[in-house]
């Protein structure tokens, strides 16, 4: 006692100084704000899953406590619960010098709002390292911090430290092999001041800008593609401050760097720290957790393997890197491969072969089984002679025998699958169903688990799911218990990029035959075919075709074309000005006239047929005004008949899906947009002509209109006469 | 209690994150967290030795069990052992003496030792001459045939010091804490001026312009070197600069500073440069029972050349690490595989490293082991704080120290040693070679 009582006095004594040191703080932010991880997000929340059989948590927070941070606020938001559950009955509840508190909320649903409410808490008192619940690290943090603190005593607005680590992305998927997409960093060598910061989705358009001020003011930039992002960031108080005055910024990256870097009304900067020799990484997708888990199955975590965080007695490396806990039953015919790691309990069967995989504690693992770098948690049961490949098998699974996964399937939290059933690739089988609102992209990020999650999960507390499963059981072939989620369209073609399974190589050669195509196409137009009219008009036509991303633009283009022509409308803004902006647009997406054209066309055709009309002779005025109207604006984007006939293709098409009310009117609306001299002759001609050689079912317009071609090609003829 | 819990916390999770560097350091940190831990502890009036033992011992598997590859925790924690129970044993005779020259004695502890009535004396004479001189190792190395014949009397001590009900318990069992203490004292000390002591004998193996090589960084290799050059010896050293932590370059560094004329290679040429060399002179991890070395890796390669070119490879280590357990004992961890960014960055090798393209499966391995493990034939001699001894000794070293620790065993298998293994080097020799080899 009397001891304590000196320590006690020892520590007042110190305590003056004790607060001119703030200890250190950190933000661990125990949701990702994602959906990546679904379906298994929606049982467990991400930072408790296992990586290599211990959550990643404990590796973030094994992590801080080595790099010496004192104090820890881990907010929670889904499934908050269970992460302060884990947490109080975790190590890091007990810990001296280390305090771990958590924060929860159930509204918030980005990092900025976290952020936001960590701020009206009023907890931090000084420089944070802000990290997510997900990212595995073992550098040292003492060198960032003095440069930050240094940094910052110099100059008050170097209010962040961005912690990056090189790591060359793949030249032909474009993307790091952590699964995420390239990364353009631009970064002053000698300050090593962050000056731009540029991810996949917004340099689609094909090229990079940065502003000329940027290089007045820094003599040397370098462009780097190799950094990765370790989303490890040192900051002062006024990130926080910042986020609640900014109350849009959502995103760590896209809003807030985006808009530090952009704005620079403000004049906060971003400094970077490169690691060299240490390793820190964050788990983003099924990919990143592939990679990272077998990163730190090959040590490059070092000090945060295995066989040292769980007490080495208790898990043995041994030859090529295999695990293996000390009380494995491993039948003397099985062959444990090289980097694998077998958990406590586990029991395997005769003439198993299992190899770059992970498999938890307490599994039973029958005879002929083939398990290759797949990801088995714990308790899940595998019978006989089944087949797996880079795979993740969630806590409770069973098998039936002879069950096959193939690669790239998730299997979440106690699905069943039945005996002899192949589950197809990429597929994602949980025993919830899909949630059934189809967000858009941007909002699902965000809308985490936190609404729809809550109700499904106590659904589930709730106890019998068994009955409406009953129906679906043939789903998972004969005694197969889940669902399959059906992928969201565009998105499935995509589902390679972030599985487990390593990307196969038919993709990669399709990739590698893209790629060349559209040199070969940008170099000396050698696959512009004469014959097609798109492929005609533009170089940017052909790249349509190849590039799936260039189409989705074309649809982003004409929404906003759309958008604009509307509001133009309605606002009776003048020709000249909507001229002005849909140029601004054709600029920005990089889109030639002819789309112009055909977008704006589109439009008024719409916003016709959308006005209320009874009849076909009603929505013929409609049309009419519309065209007669607007008919400067169409005419300032038709400059030739290439344009033109793009028009009459617009419209056919338009006839033929979106408008059909139109397709009885369609050569009284050729005849008015001949009338009104937005269509010349020779271009309806060569539409004609084009048209004739083509199938029966693409005629159906040219028959339509054959009296009107007909009369245009008399009226022709009489002029010759003349 | 709870201060030394905390303190305990915080030097298994130091164990845990391999932020210790050393055995030395080590071994002095785990001596003075034991002190800590046996002046917390609260003694009963029975059996103070057993509730001490009882709580060294759980503290002590709790701290091998965070760190299993650094052998010297757990050499230490049996010293620490080892004392408590030589104090308790020197304390009960004397009271016995006591007893026995006023002639009251309980009927019980009459018949006990009229069993073996031979050991007790001679238990009494080692007991009164350890109270005048506290036992260590070398007291025990001194004494050979008195310190065989203690651990037969512990039971008889032990029994009758618990049915003794003489009055002057509270005070007796103040004097074991106390005597207890001071023995761990004398262990810290012993183990911090390891290093001096083993220094001292410095001139006696270097030569006026000897060429001694060695491979990495040992601070107890800098201080033997020191101390010769201070003696006025004359000599060169080449130092290996033991890749992949090239600490072999400090050391050169800080030879130079010394005065020392210093030569740096590479570890690729220690063949190319034995030929030269007078006499190899290493540090080590460990010492197993065998007389086998735990050494950084690379030592195995130089001990071969060593040995192929008949130059004498001298291994220098402290008592602390001197390990009773066997190198091919299932529950011996022998190496540590530490981070390939010791080797080669990792940036630019992360393409080699994608595991989304190909066959998912990583082609590259690097394997960054610690250690090596040396056979016993190799080593030519070990110079510790007691001295210098040949191989096959340091097992008899061991014995001698380990029988008398064996009483109430801490579950250390390996505790059972018998001499004649050492006699069968041959056999052992060529399981370790096995399980050296084992990457």
């Amino acid at each position: 006692m009397g001891a304590q009582k000196k320590g006690a006095t020892a520590r007042v004594s110190e305590d003056p100084e004790e607060l001119a040191r703030n200890p250190l703080q950190a933000i661990l932010l125990a949701d990702s704000f994602a959906t990546t991880f679904r379906p298994i997000t929606l049982e467990r929340p991400k930072v408790l899953l296992p990586l290599v059989n211990i959550p990643m948590i404990d590796y973030t927070l094994a992590w801080l406590e080595s790099a010496g941070v004192e104090e820890v606020f881990v907010f929670c938001c889904a499934h908050s619960k269970q992460v302060i559950d884990y947490l109080e009955s975790s190590q890091w509840s007990s810990q001296p010098n280390f305090s771990v508190a958590t924060i929860e909320s159930h509204n918030s649903i980005s990092a900025g709002d976290a952020l936001r409410l960590i701020y009206e808490r009023n907890v931090i008192h000084g420089d944070f390292v802000l990290i997510s619940g997900d990212t595995v690290s073992n550098m040292l943090l003492t060198q960032a911090l003095q440069e930050h603190k240094e940094r910052k005593k110099k100059d008050a607005n170097a209010i962040m430290t961005m912690v990056v680590k090189q790591s060359k992305p793949s030249p032909i998927t474009q993307q790091s092999r952590l699964g995420t997409d390239e990364l353009f960093m631009a970064i002053n060598p000698v300050t090593k001041q962050l000056l731009c910061y540029e991810d996949k989705a917004e340099y689609s358009k094909g090229f990079i800008s940065l502003d000329k001020t940027l290089i007045a003011d820094n003599p040397s930039i370098i462009l780097h593609n190799d950094k990765q992002d370790c989303y490890i960031d040192i900051c002062s108080q006024e990130v926080l401050s910042l986020f609640t005055d900014n109350f849009d910024y959502q995103h760590l990256r896209r809003h807030f760097v985006k808009g530090l870097l952009v704005d620079d009304i403000m004049g906060y900067k971003i400094f970077t720290h490169e690691i060299h020799s240490s390793y820190a990484a964050r788990i983003d997708n099924f990919r990143s957790y592939d990679t990272i888990s077998k990163d730190i199955i090959q040590r490059w975590t070092y000090p945060s393997v295995p066989d040292v965080l769980c007490g080495s007695t208790a898990i043995k490396v041994e030859r090529q890197g295999t695990y293996r806990a000390s009380d494995v039953t491993l039948s003397r015919s099985a062959h444990v491969g090289s980097f694998t790691f077998i958990g406590q309990g586990t029991k395997i069967g005769n003439d198993t072969k299992i190899s770059h995989s992970v498999v938890g504690e307490g599994c039973t693992i029958g005879s002929n089984v083939t398990i290759e770098g797949s990801y088995i948690w714990n308790n899940v049961t595998i019978e006989d002679g089944c087949q797996l490949r880079h795979a993740i098998v969630c806590d409770g699974v069973i098998m039936k025998s002879g069950a096959v996964l193939q690669p790239g399937v998730i299997l979440s939290f106690k699905v069943v699958v039945g005996q002899q059933f192949v589950v197809p690739a990429y597929s994602k089988v949980s025993l919830l169903q899909q949630p059934t609102q189809q967000d858009s992209d941007e909002e699902l990020e965000y809308a985490d688990s936190t609404s729809g999650t809550g109700e499904l999960q106590s659904e589930k507390l709730n106890g019998d799911i068994a009955p409406d499963l009953s129906e679906t059981a043939s789903e998972l072939g004969t005694g197969g218990v889940g669902y399959i989620w059906s992928v969201f369209e565009g998105v499935q073609d995509e589902e390679w990029r972030h599985s487990v399974a390593p990307i196969p190589t038919d993709k990669l050669v399709k990739l590698m035959l893209d790629e060349d195509e559209e040199q070969l196409t940008q170099d000396g137009n050698v696959l512009s075919a004469s014959g097609e009219l798109k492929a005609d008009s533009d170089d940017n036509g052909s790249e349509d075709e190849n590039n799936e991303d260039s189409r989705d633009d074309y649809v982003f283009f004409e929404k906003e074309v759309e958008a604009t022509f509307l509001r133009a409308v309605h606002e009776n803004v003048k020709v000249d000005h909507a001229v002005l902006e849909v140029n601004a647009l054709r600029l920005s997406y990089n889109m030639a006239s002819v789309d112009c054209a055909g977008a704006i066309f589109y439009s008024m055709m719409k916003l016709a047929v959308e006005s209320p009309h009874s009849s076909a002779s009603e929505l013929h005025k409609n049309a009419a005004e519309m065209i007669t109207k607007w008919q400067k604006l169409l005419k300032s984007f038709l400059h030739d008949i290439d344009e033109e006939i793009e028009v009459i293709l617009k419209f056919e098409e338009m006839c033929l899906e979106s408008a059909k009310e139109f397709a009885a009117l369609f050569p009284q609306v050729l005849h008015l947009l001949y009338d009104k001299e937005i269509l010349q002759e020779d271009a309806i001609l060569r539409w004609a002509d084009e048209k004739e050689g083509a199938d029966e079912s693409d005629k159906v317009f040219l028959k339509r209109s054959e009296k009107f071609i007909q009369w245009l090609k008399e009226a022709e003829e009489e002029d010759d006469d003349d | 209690m709870p201060d030394t819990q905390a303190l305990v916390n915080d030097f298994i999770s130091k164990l845990k994150k391999r932020k210790i560097e050393g055995s030395q350091a080590t071994a002095k940190q785990t001596a003075e967290l034991l002190r800590s831990v046996i002046s917390q502890t609260r003694v009963p009036y029975t059996n103070q030795a057993a509730a001490l033992i009882q709580s060294v011992k759980a503290v002590g598997e709790r701290l091998i069990a965070a760190n299993p590859v650094e052998l010297a925790v757990g050499n230490v924690v049996r010293r620490v052992l080892h004392i408590i129970r030589e104090e308790d044993l020197s304390l009960t005779t004397a009271a016995m003496a006591g007893l026995n020259l006023s002639a009251v004695s309980d009927d019980e502890d009459d018949a006990d030792r009229d069993n073996q009535p031979v050991l007790s004396a001679a238990a009494i004479a080692a007991a009164s001459r350890s109270t005048l001189r506290p036992p260590s190792l070398q007291t025990l190395l001194e004494d050979v045939p008195d310190s065989a014949a203690i651990p037969h009397t512990s039971s008889s001590g032990g029994d009758s010091e618990g049915k003794s009900k003489s009055a002057d318990k509270s005070s007796r069992s103040r004097k074991l804490k106390h005597d207890v203490i001071e023995a761990v004292n004398e262990l810290i000390q012993d183990i911090s001026t390891c290093h001096e002591q083993i220094a001292e004998q410095a001139v006696e193996h270097i030569h006026q312009n000897e060429v001694i090589l060695t491979l990495g960084s040992s601070r107890t290799v800098l201080e033997f070197l020191c101390a010769a050059k201070e003696k006025k010896r004359s000599f060169r050293v080449f130092v290996s600069e033991g890749a992949p932590r090239y600490q072999g370059h400090l050391l050169a560094k800080e030879l130079v500073t010394r005065g020392l004329q210093t030569t740096l290679i590479t570890d690729s040429a220690v063949f190319a440069m034995i030929s030269r060399v007078n006499m190899v002179i290493v540090g080590a991890h460990a010492v197993m029972a065998n007389g086998g070395v735990i050494a950084p890796v690379g030592v195995n390669m130089v001990a071969l050349a060593a040995q192929k070119h008949a130059v004498p490879f001298v291994v220098l280590a402290g008592s602390h690490k001197l390990c009773p357990l066997y190198p091919h004992h299932p529950e011996v961890l022998l190496n540590e595989l530490r981070s390939p960014s010791e080797l080669l960055d990792f940036g630019e090798f992360s393409d080699c490293l994608d595991f989304g393209s190909g066959i998912g499966a990583p082609l590259l391995h690097v394997v960054n082991p610690t250690f090596d493990y040396v056979q016993p034939k190799l080593v030519s001699l070990f110079i510790t704080d007691t001295g210098g001894h040949n191989p096959s000794y340091i097992g008899e070293m061991y014995r001698l120290f380990v029988v008398s620790a064996r009483g109430e065993g801490m579950n250390f298998k390996s505790e059972i040693m018998r001499t004649n293994c050492i006699a069968e080097g041959n056999f052992f020799g060529k399981l370790e070679d096995r399980k050296s080899r084992f990457l």
